[in-house]
């Protein structure tokens, strides 16, 4: 009986069983990669929006702050979505004819919510407070990228929870002063521009950032990595 | 099309959170019914077919800040209190501190001491609420009304608001004047005070004189020096210590 398979079949079959491993290791890896894209986060993605409102055009271009909007940012855990009347403040006497705020005008005189698409959005199960984060000088662009460069709002980071934790494990690399957590051009020290807090000078973020975990009083590493900070 | 996307990502299964993102959690606007059955039919196969797959702890059945309610006309979930009702804490039987007035006239003093704290949180709000209109000085040149208001709001340092009464800025704060909104929302009682008594400093510096500084501390002669970068517009441009010292010292 002459032979079925070719003498080269062994070869391959050894070089199969070796493959796979590869085959295998590689199908995880894109799992992980598929798992941390943009494609599961939606970090990147413009969302249709009611209005087409542009933070670049009302932050950078007029120079408005974060809180006249978001005013409950600094005392609650939710930031707040402004009502349609903080937009009416201006835009009752700016832009009165402009199809583009037609939404805005229309929820002003029927008392219905504008509904804005949520952008940055965890599950459920995760527990999330603003206030301490303004609070311990977290500024909102290291969260929520050049918002001042934004004409539609995108989610800048995946927010997943290794993102969280990255920063939980070392806090001290991303503290900044109070006082310039709304400053979206905030810049971290370097030694030609170093930043003052206190009277003293720091050259370089490692320094000011142990300078402030003191002096804010950061709690340890142990307390907020810890599973219940933030599912509860 | 959105609920073609839910159902190729739906479909695709690579994992749970691609599901719960999907279902709901995306922001995706909802759907006409007869849509919203058909995904929800695939997608109720496509959960059976992902084994151990759940997704009930990422949509919780709760009402998070601002979400839509299906159960109320309005579809709000944030309630008003019923009428007639006051929540604890609110009874706002201060009437001076709420309103500003006694009786009808507005009162011109203070309905807490004023420290230093006190101005300084009454700087940051103005130069949040204030600002964009009435300028970071007071003259009423800021940017906003430029932009095509049909008044421009007065300068803070003409005769007749130089000798307003505190409790009518408070008044103007808390009901509006004229084409300018009112910020009792946006602001609350406590810090509108504090924004008044800012406003006074404000006047009373634009009319200072040297007989004015108390024994021992030092006006500055030049504007403050900025350094590096200046702020982003929302914020103020860093100062250097040396001279903001001496100014704080001023105020
Ligand atoms: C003039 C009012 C206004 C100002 C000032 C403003 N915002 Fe917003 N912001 C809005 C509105 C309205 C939305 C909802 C629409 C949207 O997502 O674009 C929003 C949405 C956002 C979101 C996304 C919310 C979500 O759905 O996840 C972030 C983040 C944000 N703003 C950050 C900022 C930051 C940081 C600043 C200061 C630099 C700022 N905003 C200043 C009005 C404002
Ligand atoms: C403090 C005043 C102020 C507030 C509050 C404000 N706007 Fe504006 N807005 C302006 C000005 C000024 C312009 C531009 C006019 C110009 O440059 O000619 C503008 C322009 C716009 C435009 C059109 C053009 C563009 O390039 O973006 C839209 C849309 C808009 N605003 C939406 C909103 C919405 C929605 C809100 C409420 C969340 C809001 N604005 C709140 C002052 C304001
Ligand atoms: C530590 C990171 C972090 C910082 C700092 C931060 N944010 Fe957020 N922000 C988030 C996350 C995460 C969400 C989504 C929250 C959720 O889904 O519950 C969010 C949501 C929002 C929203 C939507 C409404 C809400 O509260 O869910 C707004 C508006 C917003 N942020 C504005 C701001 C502003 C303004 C600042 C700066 C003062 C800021 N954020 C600072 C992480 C951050
Ligand atoms: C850039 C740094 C940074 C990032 C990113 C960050 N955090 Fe934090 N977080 C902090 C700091 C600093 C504190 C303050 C710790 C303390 O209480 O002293 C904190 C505290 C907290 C707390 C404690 C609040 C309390 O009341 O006990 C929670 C919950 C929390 N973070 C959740 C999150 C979640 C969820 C994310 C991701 C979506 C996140 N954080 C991302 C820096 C960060
Ligand atoms: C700093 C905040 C933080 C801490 C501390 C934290 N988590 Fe999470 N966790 C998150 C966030 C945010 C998510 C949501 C991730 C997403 O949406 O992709 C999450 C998701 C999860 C999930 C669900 C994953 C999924 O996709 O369904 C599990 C399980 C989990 N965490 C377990 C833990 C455990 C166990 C610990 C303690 C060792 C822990 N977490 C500590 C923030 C945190
Ligand atoms: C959106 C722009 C805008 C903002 C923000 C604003 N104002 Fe005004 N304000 C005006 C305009 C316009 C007038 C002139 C109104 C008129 O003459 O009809 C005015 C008038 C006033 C007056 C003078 C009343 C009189 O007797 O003439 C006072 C006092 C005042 N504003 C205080 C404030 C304070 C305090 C804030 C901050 C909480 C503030 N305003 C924020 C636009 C604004």
């Amino acid at each position: 009986m002459s032979q079925i398979f070719h003498r080269s079949t062994n070869t391959m079959s050894r070089a199969t069983i070796f493959g796979a491993v590869f085959v295998v290791a590689a199908l995880g890896w894109m799992a992980m990669e598929i798992q941390r894209s943009p494609y599961v986060t939606y970090a990147g993605v413009r969302k249709p929006q009611p209005v087409p409102f542009s933070h670049q055009h009302h932050v950078s271009g007029l120079g408005i702050d974060c809180r006249y909007c978001h005013t409950s940012v600094e005392t609650s855990s939710f930031a707040g979505i402004p009502p349609t009347k903080t937009c009416m403040n201006c835009h009752s006497q700016i832009w009165t004819n402009a199809q583009l705020l037609e939404p805005v005008r229309a929820s002003y005189r029927s008392g219905e919510s504008l509904q804005w698409t949520r952008v940055n959005q965890l599950p459920d199960f995760v527990f999330f407070n603003h206030s301490i984060h303004i609070n311990k000088g977290v500024g909102c662009n290291t969260c929520h990228g050049p918002v001042d460069q934004m004409p539609l709002m995108y989610q800048q980071e995946s927010l997943q929870m290794e993102w969280c934790l990255d920063c939980h494990r070392a806090p001290a690399k991303n503290l900044r002063p109070r006082d310039q957590v709304f400053n979206m051009r905030y810049q971290q020290p370097t030694s030609t521009n170093p930043v003052i807090v206190d009277g003293q000078t720091f050259m370089d973020q490692m320094s000011l950032g142990s300078a402030l975990v003191k002096k804010y009083g950061v709690r340890s590493v142990g307390d907020i990595t810890s599973c219940n900070t933030c599912h509860r | 099309m959105p609920w073609l996307r839910q159902i190729s990502v739906a479909s695709s299964s690579v994992g749970c959170p691609i599901l719960a993102r999907s279902l709901g959690k995306s922001g995706i606007p909802r759907r006409s019914h007869a849509w919203g059955f058909l995904a929800t039919g695939i997608l109720l196969a496509t959960i059976a077919l992902s084994s151990a797959c759940r997704i009930d702890m990422h949509v919780q059945p709760r009402q998070n800040p601002l979400s839509r309610s299906d159960f109320f006309a309005d579809q709000r979930s944030e309630r008003p209190p019923v009428e007639g009702t006051v929540a604890r804490g609110q009874l706002h039987d201060d009437t001076y501190f709420y309103s500003g007035k006694n009786g009808s006239t507005p009162g011109d003093y203070m309905p807490f001491p004023v420290t230093k704290e006190v101005l300084e949180r009454g700087r940051e709000r103005y130069n949040i609420y204030c600002a964009p209109c009435h300028s970071r000085v007071g003259d009423g040149n800021g940017f906003i009304p430029s932009r095509g208001f049909s008044r421009k709001p007065p300068s803070f340092h003409d005769q007749r608001l130089q000798k307003a009464a505190l409790g009518y800025f408070y008044d103007v704060m808390t009901n509006g004047f004229g084409i300018m909104p009112d910020y009792a929302s946006q602001i609350s009682a406590q810090d509108r005070w504090k924004i008044v008594a800012y406003i006074r400093a404000l006047q009373l510096s634009q009319n200072a004189t040297r007989a004015d500084v108390p024994a021992g501390q030092t006006v500055p002669s030049l504007a403050p020096q900025f350094r590096g970068q200046p702020g982003s517009g929302a914020t103020l441009p860093v100062v250097d210590s040396a001279s903001a010292s001496h100014s704080e010292e001023n105020r």
